[in-house]
């Protein structure tokens, strides 16, 4: 081996994982920072009235009630359509669907649609849901928006969980006589359901912390009262945080680090909820 | 078996089968109405006048220099600080961490994944923009960088979920191998498992570079808004405009059907095109390994 100079190779190596692990400490600490600096901040602002409160003072005092409704509101929109939509599609694409250039063609599909900017589907839902087919600007508009933003989460997700399933599974049930579907739906799905359920909340989770999409779809910047029905605007945690962050002038700082707190606490919440299925599950399976 | 049960097999697997086919159905559409309500910003404006640099909608100026290069100086700045940090991260948890380490680690990253990018623009807004005006000693903190730092912050979970992925699934024998010839920790990280690992490490940063590219909130809310032309090297440190963030600010203000409501869908239409782009490309490296994909999009 030819060698112009000699380097000691274990100076070398010490060299390279300090800088690897000066990149990681670089990555973890703002990580960390940014959530204890948000709990720290917010934690004072919470209380029963802010939970529980409209906003009054031109948002720069009272609560933030119909922010977290209309959140809730719009998480709920979305699981209505998206969550049976993902589903027949992942039973589709692990049950049904042969490996052909079709099933491709989904696929590359699944990956596009997931890729697809944020606020490209907040133009495609205003072009759609609330010009087209003239829903107005409403929870409607903006749920079916968000749908189709979380549907390829769900989609693999589920599938993921489907495949899972062990084949000799279903080969039993066919052959005790099942036809395909009751396979499906009394051993296959029933098995595959914690993995569903997390790959379902993991997409919800996405949907409620988008501003984007709903922004012109279907969030308010102010309502005196809860929205009463699917066409009605409604107010959201996310384009409120938005809103108070960088519309109004002399926002109280509290109340702006009180809502960012929810908002996290509201996505993040979901988020650990998916991951306690999930280890319970996996600790729970027999195969 | 009788014939009820044959008819309700037949129904359901026709329901499967055209909710299997959504998602195709569903990126036509999209296309179709960006098309539809994009393409007649290229009757209403001319292209010369498209690709000038001067960006004034209310005096019809329609120039959309300005907003391309604002997203790409944001989106290179932002990539400068994912590869090392995320390839770095990915490495140190994939290579060099205890086990216990990982475990505790890896979903960390995952959390900041799932953190609204509102969150984030916010935080910028407050703290990280007055922190560069006072540090670097600038006129705003309201700039490209601080756009780009979010912006970097948003690509390292899904640059470091990727490429942990693809390190871990090189076969335990080939460091085995490695070490067995000699070879020191570092010499095998550096010549064999990082190679090996190096379509997943690729996949990994496009798919950063597309997250990062489509990103709207945080970027509309602390690179300044201003679209000026950012192609001088110093562009870094003023205030830029990005494609996403004006068409989130211009868009609620528009009347429906106007020359500036069309030119704001065919920018939508050019964003889509680029992250098509950037995901069929990085999906053909994906495909070889679908396992992969799958964790991809979970």
């Amino acid at each position: 081996m030819k060698r112009r100079f000699r380097v000691d190779r274990y100076l070398v190596q010490r060299l390279g994982f300090a800088l690897i692990t000066l990149a990681a400490v670089l990555t973890f600490v703002p990580i960390i920072g940014v959530f204890g600096y948000i709990i720290a901040k917010g934690a004072p602002a919470i209380s029963w009235e802010f939970l529980s409160a409209m906003p009054s003072d031109g948002m720069r005092a009272g609560g933030i009630l119909p922010a977290i409704v209309g959140t809730f509101y719009l998480t709920l929109g979305t699981a209505v359509f998206s969550v049976p939509l993902g589903i027949a599609a992942a039973i589709y694409l692990a049950e049904y669907a042969k490996e052909n250039w079709v099933t491709r063609l989904i696929r590359i599909a699944i990956i596009n649609l997931a890729g697809i900017p944020s606020v490209v589907y907040g133009l495609f839902g205003l072009g759609v849901f609330v010009l087209f087919l003239k829903f107005g600007t409403s929870i409607l508009s903006a749920s079916l928006t968000l749908s189709i933003m979380t549907l390829p989460v769900i989609i693999s997700a589920a599938e993921e969980a489907l495949r899972a399933v062990p084949q000799s599974f279903r080969t039993v049930s066919i052959s005790l006589g099942g036809t395909r579907w009751q396979t499906i739906r009394k051993i296959v799905l029933p098995q595959a359901l914690p993995g569903i359920i997390t790959g379902v909340i993991l997409g919800l989770e996405r949907a409620a912390g988008e501003t984007a999409p709903i922004l012109f779809t279907g969030a308010a910047f102010f309502l005196p009262r809860l929205p009463g029905s699917p066409l009605d605007a409604t107010m959201a945690l996310p384009y409120h945080l938005f809103v108070i962050s960088t519309q109004i002038p002399e926002m109280p700082i509290q109340i702006q680090y009180g809502t960012a707190l929810v908002l996290i606490i509201f996505v993040l919440g979901m988020n650990l909820i998916a991951t306690f299925i999930r280890s319970r599950a996996r600790a729970k399976r027999q195969w | 078996m009788d014939k009820s049960l044959n008819w309700r097999e037949t129904i359901i697997t026709a329901v499967v089968k055209t909710c299997g086919y959504s998602a195709v159905v569903f990126v036509i559409l999209i296309f179709f109405f960006l098309l539809r309500e994009g393409l007649p910003a290229l009757v209403e404006v001319k292209l010369g006048d498209l690709l000038t640099t001067r960006w004034y909608p209310i005096e019809n100026h329609f120039g959309i220099l300005p907003l391309l290069t604002g997203s790409l100086v944001v989106t290179a700045g932002a990539m400068l600080i994912a590869i090392p940090f995320g390839i770095g991260t990915a490495v140190f948890l994939s290579e060099i961490a205890p086990r216990w380490m990982r475990e505790v680690l890896k979903p960390l990253v995952e959390l900041l994944g799932g953190l609204p990018s509102v969150v984030l623009g916010f935080l910028g807004i407050l703290l990280l923009s007055p922190f560069l005006r006072v540090f670097l000693d600038l006129p705003t903190g309201l700039t490209a960088l601080a756009g780009a730092l979010l912006l970097g912050g948003i690509a390292i979970p899904t640059t470091v979920s990727i490429a942990e992925d693809a390190l871990d699934s090189v076969p335990q024998s080939y460091r085995e191998g490695a070490l067995a010839m000699g070879a020191t920790k570092w010499q095998t990280i550096w010549r064999v498992t990082l190679p090996a690992a190096r379509s997943g490490v690729l996949t990994a940063l496009m798919l950063g570079i597309g997250r990062t590219i489509g990103e709207t909130m945080a970027v509309m809310m602390v690179t300044g808004n201003a679209p000026v032309m950012a192609i001088k090297l110093t562009s870094i440190f003023s205030p830029v405009r990005t494609m996403t963030a004006t068409i989130a600010a211009e868009m609620g203000e528009v009347a429906n059907g106007s020359t500036h409501y069309h030119v704001l869908f065919l920018i939508g239409l050019v964003l889509f095109l680029i992250s098509l782009a950037v995901n069929i490309t990085a999906s053909s490296v994906i495909f070889k390994s679908r396992k992969r994909a799958e964790r991809v999009l979970s």
